[in-house]
Order: C-alpha cells, then structure tokens, then sequence
C-alpha cells in the first residue's frame, strides 16, 4: 500500500524518535517501501553538527544504521534554513512533495495546552500534503 | 515494536566523537574549519517547564536577565538618582575618549573598504561552493532595514537643516578660547553655498562610510567565524583567534551578555522614544492626543505586529516586512524627488558627494579638532551609537548573508547603503534648506526634531498622503528592529542556536514591549538609553578585536574559484 515512508529525523532528539522509528521499520518491512530520512537543520552551527553537509553525513550514517535494523532500502534529504525554527512546517510539506512519500511517521508529543498557540507539525503536513500521516506518541505516554 | 535503533546513533553528543577530527566534510567548497572540541549547546539548559520547551545558555541567559532587571528596577526606583550618573558616564566618554570612537570607526571603515580590492574579498561565506539563502532584493532590504532605517526618517530633514544653521551663524568662542558654537570643522559664516555644502558633508559622514563599516565588521567576522569557521553564531566567536578556547568560559559569556545589554536596552529605549515620536507625528496629522493611552496601545500593536513576524521568521516574516519597508521609503524618496526641487537635488547628489569625499579627511581627524562641540557632541556621540548597535545589526546581517563572497558582501554593506544615504540626506536635506534658502520658510526649522519631517512635507503638495506614509515607515521600521532583534537576542542567549523552540523568541519580543511601557509610564528611557550608548565604548574594542579576525580568519580561507587542497589547519 505504501511505497515510500518519510521519516523526519532531528538527530540532536534521536531519544524521543524511537517509537516513530520502531513503528517505521515495521511498517516499511510489512508493505515492502523505501525509507526516507528527513532532516531539517539551521545553516549556522549547531549541537549536531556544524555545517549543513556535515549535518548531511550524519544523517546517512544513521539511515546506514537503520538499514542494518530493517533492510529495507533507505535514502536521507537535508533541507538547510536560516531560521529552522520557524521555517520547519514548511519545510517538512515541501519535503514530503519532494521525496514523493505516501506515508509520513512523526514522533509527536502528548497534546497540550499550547498546541492552540503553536500547532503541532503534524496536523499541518496531513492539512497541506496528500500523503498519510501517522503521528506515534512517545511510549510513556501510551499506557 | 523491539526494533529500537541502535545506541551508537550518529547524533552522540560526546565531545570526541564530536569532534570533527575526521571525515567532516567542510562548509559546501573548501574552507577551513576550527579544530575544537566544544559542542554548541552543551552549556545549554533544556526544559519542559509548564509544557513549554526551552534550550537556553544557563549563565549568558540568567546573567543577562539579572543584569537588565537591576536596570530597570534602579532606573524606576532612582530616576532622579540615575539619570545624572548615566549622562555623565556617557558625556566623559564622548568629551575624554572621543578620539577613540573616531580612531577606531576610521579604522572600521579603512579595512573594510580596501578588503574590497584585495583577493581576499573572493572568500566565500559558507565555502566556495554555498549560495545564497536571499535574493538580491530581500537580503539588501533587511540589511538597511535593520542598519538604519529608522534615523533616516527622523534625521533626514533635521540634521542637514541643523548644521546649516549653525555652519551658516559661524564660530563663537567662549570666554576660556574655547568654542561654544555646534558648526562642523571651520563653520561657513554668511556663506550660504559653502554652509549647504558643509551641513550635507557633516550631515553623510554620520551615516556614511563609518557607521556601515562598523556593521560591516561586526557581520563579516561574524559570518566568516560562524559559516567557514564552524563557531556558534554569538559575538564570542571572533574572539577565537586571540582567546583561543577561552571564549567557551567567562571572558565569553562577558563578552555576550554585554551585546544582549546593549540590543536589548537599544531596542527597548528606541521602542519607547520612538512610540512617543511617532504619537507626536499622529497628533500633529489628526490630531489624535499623544497621551499615555495613545502611547501604550502603539507599543502594544508593534509589539504584536513584530510578534506576528517572528513567528513565521526570517524569511516569511522580517524578509517580507524589510521589503514592504523599502517599496515605502522608495515611494517616499520618488515623490520628494519629483515634487521637491528636483534639479537641485539631481545635482546636489554629485556635489554632496564630491564635498563629503573632501571633507571627509578633516571630519574623521581623530585629533587636534578645534570644532570640540562638533565633534564631540554629534560625530562620537554618532560613533557610540552605531557601534552600540553593531552587536544586534552585525548579528543580523551575519546571518542571512550566508553564499555572498566577501566582496559581494562588503560592497552591499559599504558601499550601497552609502550611497543609499548620500541620496536620502539629499532628496530630503536639500529640500529642507531650499524651502529655508529660497522660500523663507522657517516653520521646519523650528519644529520639534522628531516634526521636522512632517513639517517639510506639508509644504509639498499631497500632504496628507505622504506624511501618513511617513508615520506607517517609522511605525513598519520599528517593528522590523523589533524582531530581527528579539531572533539576535534569542540566539545570542540559545548559545548561538538559531534553531531554539519558538516560545523563547516570544519572550524576548514580549519583555521588549513590556519594558518600553513600564519606562515609558515610569521614567527613565533617556536613561537608559544613555547607558546603552555608554557600551559603545567596550565593544570599540570588540571591533578592533573582529578587525584583527577577520584578517586572520580571511588569510586562512581558501579564495573562491581558486581551489587549494584542503590542509588540517586551525586559525
């Protein structure tokens, strides 16, 4: 049903991504798919890396890494922004149009009052994109 | 659900497998990144306080906070107290040190100017290989936009008229042989073509070639650091050739707290004068009273406007804001053009240009100045005040200027804003005089500084128009300092992070609004803005100190189109 899953990955939050990486890799195994990681970082300096195309290397080694857990063929992308923080929706909706995927797996956080104010990431890619979008909350959360 | 990823993802913070000893591909071309082992944000505190994210620099962040909190709490308090304390630091600068404010800006500007023409001006910011993140039109309208925009609008009209007047009253001196007159250099007494030609000259000097090359070096030291070098986007990080990994410690986090003092407390007191400036210029169109309500609601609604702007960011948000900025200064400048004397101000540009190039040598002279009001009270007083500014500009240009060669970035920062000025001062500055000179109209000189504009163009036609397009520029141009500045001070306060959660860049922008209002209602904003000034001096130092770091960072990049095999060499 699906061909190609996207993945947006921040490597400086890797612990938070798990549930949505575990839910990827069944996924992708079950319905045969490639594996895209997205990644959106700032062009300054940042904690993961300094540069954009070493933020890139990063984030093949860790698709390289992932492959190893579910074999299915993977691919990364690296959009770069002046201000990350606020181009991220609109990044995350070119991308998916870019990568071609039909579904999207997001980690998310557990709703709160502040999601009025400032909207998770989610609804907004499943409001402008045509792909599905599955958002895994973290597992703490889930019981 | 047992596939989770293996612990040795590549995100590992550690520092020594951070550390880019090997296999770190450089910016996009060659360049030549800093060997260090510090990891930006690992001196950040994250949080989820109440639901809501934060990733601060624990000491820069609480530091800063304590240190503008004490401010404003002794400037509320001891108004009385205060404000002699601060005007007298500020006048002991520019009286005692002013020489060292003009030293050090010709130095700024000199080095800027001839990196231009020599082959260093081919490094590429971010590597030869990056390209822009702007165009052209949005990356040139933020740069002016947050530079200077604002005091174009209120000195345009008054300055040129001011050192006319006193150019034209000539020289008094005092009973100690000092002089007691404000004219520029050796005044023009009686000599109305000479005082025009002085009061333009004196008039471009102040937002020339000085002011942009202070910026110019705080934002290319900063951009070749951050984007060739690999260091935080922080004011520390030029610091690096002479500190060395020192600036991870106190000597940098002094170093930026200092710049969230001055651009906070800048933008803070400018919000608050400018509020009431422009609340003058709407009581004097329509009457609508300039009282506290007036002033509150004003502040209130560019607060929320530049809230509304940082939200979407740099490029959907400050870019758009900066570009309707300069179609409305354009429109301002054209109608001025046309219906002003329009030759006079066509010839006037070459004049003005050719007389402030020949006065420039003796209006820079750092020493033996006779001209002490001058250049004391209006050249350092300028100095102070751009330099000042040159943490929070500089920063803010540094960032989008990302793919721009040093050339490219230095002729749009120098040069082009320059002559931008050159013909703003002159479109709105000849005007002024040609209705004193030949139309005996002295309404617009003795209108208050902050009318002076409203009043010349009363006597243009379309009057209403141009004048409410006036006060729509000073109220767009306050909301595009107020968010560029609340993303500087963000990250200066994230550690240099650009990418820290959004909540944060709200705060910043709220506690600007809510500090003009509560020094607006309780006093003390020419205070403070006066001991925002005094820190001009500190970071003259600081850009003598990007002046030697950008020579050095620049020496060790490769230069673009000509590619060197890349070595394993540190600055």
């Amino acid at each position: 049903m699906f061909n190609t899953i996207m993945v947006p990955v921040d490597l400086a939050h890797i612990e938070t991504l798990e549930p949505a990486l575990a839910v990827t890799a069944d996924m992708a195994k079950h319905h045969n798919a490639r594996i895209c990681y997205v990644g959106i970082t700032a062009i300054t300096p940042g904690s993961v890396a300094r540069t954009p195309e070493e933020y890139e290397q990063k984030l093949n080694a860790f698709a390289e890494k992932r492959k190893e857990v579910h074999g299915q063929p993977v691919s990364v992308k690296v959009y770069a922004s002046a201000d990350p923080t606020a181009d991220l929706d609109d990044l995350l909706i070119k991308a998916t149009k870019e990568v071609q995927a039909d579904l999207v797996v997001m980690a998310t956080h557990p709703p709160r009052h502040l999601d009025a104010l400032i909207p998770s990431h989610g609804g907004k890619v499943a409001t402008h994109t045509q792909a599905s979008v599955f958002l895994v909350r973290p597992t703490d959360a889930q019981d | 659900m047992a596939t989770i990823p293996d612990d040795k993802s590549p995100d590992d913070k550690t520092p020594s497998e951070a550390a880019p000893s090997e296999g770190i591909p450089a910016p996009e071309g060659a360049a030549n990144l800093i060997d260090t082992d510090y990891v930006i944000g690992q001196d950040n505190i994250t949080a989820s306080p109440l639901g809501i994210n934060v990733d601060l620099h624990g000491k820069v962040f609480l530091f800063s906070s304590i240190v503008i909190l004490l401010f404003v709490i002794l400037t509320l308090a001891l108004q009385d107290q205060m404000e002699p304390i601060f005007n007298s630091m500020f006048s002991f600068l520019t009286t005692n040190l002013g020489w060292f404010f003009l030293l050090g800006a010709n130095v700024f500007a000199l080095l800027a100017l001839v990196l231009i023409f020599t082959p260093l001006g081919k490094v590429r910011i971010g590597g030869a290989d990056a390209t822009p993140d702007f165009g052209y039109l949005g990356w040139f309208s933020m740069l002016f936009a947050a530079g200077m925009g604002i005091g174009l609008m209120f000195y345009g009209v008054a300055e040129p008229l001011g050192h006319y007047g006193t150019a034209m009253g000539g020289i008094s001196v005092g009973e100690d042989g000092v002089r007691t007159d404000w004219a520029p250099l050796g005044a023009a007494a009686g000599d109305q073509a000479g005082a025009i030609d002085l009061s333009m000259a004196a008039t471009i000097f102040h937002w020339g070639f000085h002011p942009w090359g202070a910026y110019a070096i705080v934002g290319l030291s900063l951009a070749i650091f951050s984007f060739n070098k690999g260091l935080p986007l922080t004011m520390r990080s030029i610091f690096y050739p002479i500190l060395g990994e020192r600036i991870w410690g106190w000597p940098g986090h002094v170093i930026d707290i200092l710049a969230v003092f001055a651009t906070l407390f800048g933008l803070t007191t400018s919000l608050g004068i400018g509020a009431t400036q422009a609340a003058g210029g709407l009581e004097y169109l329509f009457g609508i009273p300039a009282n506290d309500t007036t002033l509150v609601l004003l502040i209130l609604g560019i607060t929320l406007v530049a809230l509304g702007s940082i939200m979407l960011g740099v490029d959907k948000g400050v870019q758009r804001l900066s570009q309707i900025n300069m179609v409305l200064a354009a429109l301002l400048l054209g109608f001025v053009i046309i219906v002003g004397p329009t030759l006079m101000i066509a010839t006037g540009v070459v004049d003005n240009l050719v007389g402030y190039v020949t006065h420039l040598p003796a209006l820079s002279m750092p020493f033996g100045r006779e001209d002490a009001n001058f250049s004391q009270g209006w050249t350092a007083f300028y100095w102070a005040w751009w330099i000042a500014w040159s943490p929070f500009v500089g920063m803010f240009i540094a960032r989008v200027s990302r793919g721009r060669t040093v050339r490219e970035f230095l002729i749009s920062v120098l040069l082009i804003p320059t002559l931008a000025s050159v013909v703003w001062m002159t479109a709105f500055g000849t005007t002024a005089i040609d209705q004193v000179v030949n139309s005996g109209i002295t309404e617009v000189q003795d209108a208050a500084l902050e009318l002076q504009l409203f009043t010349m163009l009363e006597y243009l036609p379309l009057s209403a128009i141009t004048s409410f397009i006036g006060i729509v520029l000073v109220i767009v141009f306050f909301i595009t300092s107020s968010d560029s500045g609340s993303l500087v001070i963000d990250s200066i306060t994230a550690g240099g992070k650009v990418d820290a959660p959004k909540p944060q860049r709200i705060f910043w922008a709220l506690i600007e609004g809510a500090l003009a209002i509560a020094l607006l209602l309780g006093g003390g904003l020419a205070a403070l803005q006066t001991a925002a000034l005094t820190t001009g001096l500190p970071f003259t130092l600081v850009l003598l100190v990007g002046c030697y770091a950008i020579v050095k960072g620049l020496m060790s990049e490769p230069r673009s189109g000509k590619p060197e095999p890349r070595k394993a060499k540190t600055v």
